[in-house]
């Protein structure tokens, strides 16, 4: 199935974009999601320190990820 | 709710907006806490931020701190505004007021909102050097 995965700050000037599609497999979790992430954009693997959202959420490593779920990479926030 | 104003905007901040909403005849003080662009960080002159939002998750972690802070301490009302986009020297990214009947759950509560901002509200700042430029916190 696919996910929209939301890109921000520094981890949007990394990939290059604010947005990508990525595949992942029914009942996939968030760290499943990072596995695939770091496969798919070797550049994410380096820079580990970022925290995931789902549906304007942070989220578990454990959550496990529906179809049409909106997931965001957040690096460190520095609002303020 | 009608004890909280949230707000992301990138319109200037108006402290006054945030003064008079969080005001009231039942309250003994009002704390406010404004943060304003500052002209150096480690040394090197800075000449602008850049504010960048993951907006509706921001205005959602917002709302989260605004009644944990109501819920926590003896605070009246709470104002929470953040602006987004390219700020100057200066210039205004966050106001915080707080009103309360007595001053200390009005000081304490505004310290939390700002310390809690600082850690879970999707917002990054990009500070622009005269030699370039790096976001915030991201390398830690």
């Amino acid at each position: 199935m696919q996910v929209q995965v939301l890109l921000f700050g520094i981890v949007a000037d990394l990939i290059g974009e604010d947005s990508l599609s990525l595949s992942i497999e029914k009942k996939d979790t968030v760290k499943n999601l990072k596995t695939a992430l770091h496969t798919k954009y070797p550049q994410l693997k380096n820079y580990s320190t970022y925290a995931i959202a789902v549906n304007e959420h942070y989220a578990q490593d454990h959550l496990v990820l529906k179809e049409n779920d909106v997931v965001a990479i957040i690096p460190p926030v520095s609002g303020g | 709710m009608k004890n909280i104003s949230i707000k992301l905007t990138s319109e200037p901040l108006s402290l006054q907006e945030c003064y008079a909403f969080v005001e009231d005849p039942t309250c003994g003080g009002i704390d406010v806490f404004v943060g304003t662009v500052r002209n150096h960080t480690k040394g090197k002159s800075v000449s602008q931020l850049d504010f960048s939002a993951y907006g509706p998750m921001a205005l959602k972690e917002m709302e989260k701190i605004a009644k944990s802070a109501l819920a926590k301490f003896e605070v009246h009302k709470i104002a929470i505004h953040h602006a987004e986009g390219v700020l100057k020297i200066g210039d205004i990214p966050v106001v915080i007021a707080v009103s309360a009947a007595h001053r200390t759950a009005a000081f304490e509560a505004c310290k939390f909102a700002i310390d809690r901002l600082k850690e879970t509200v999707p917002i990054w700042k990009k500070e622009h050097f005269e030699d370039g430029e790096i976001w915030v916190n991201a390398h830690p």
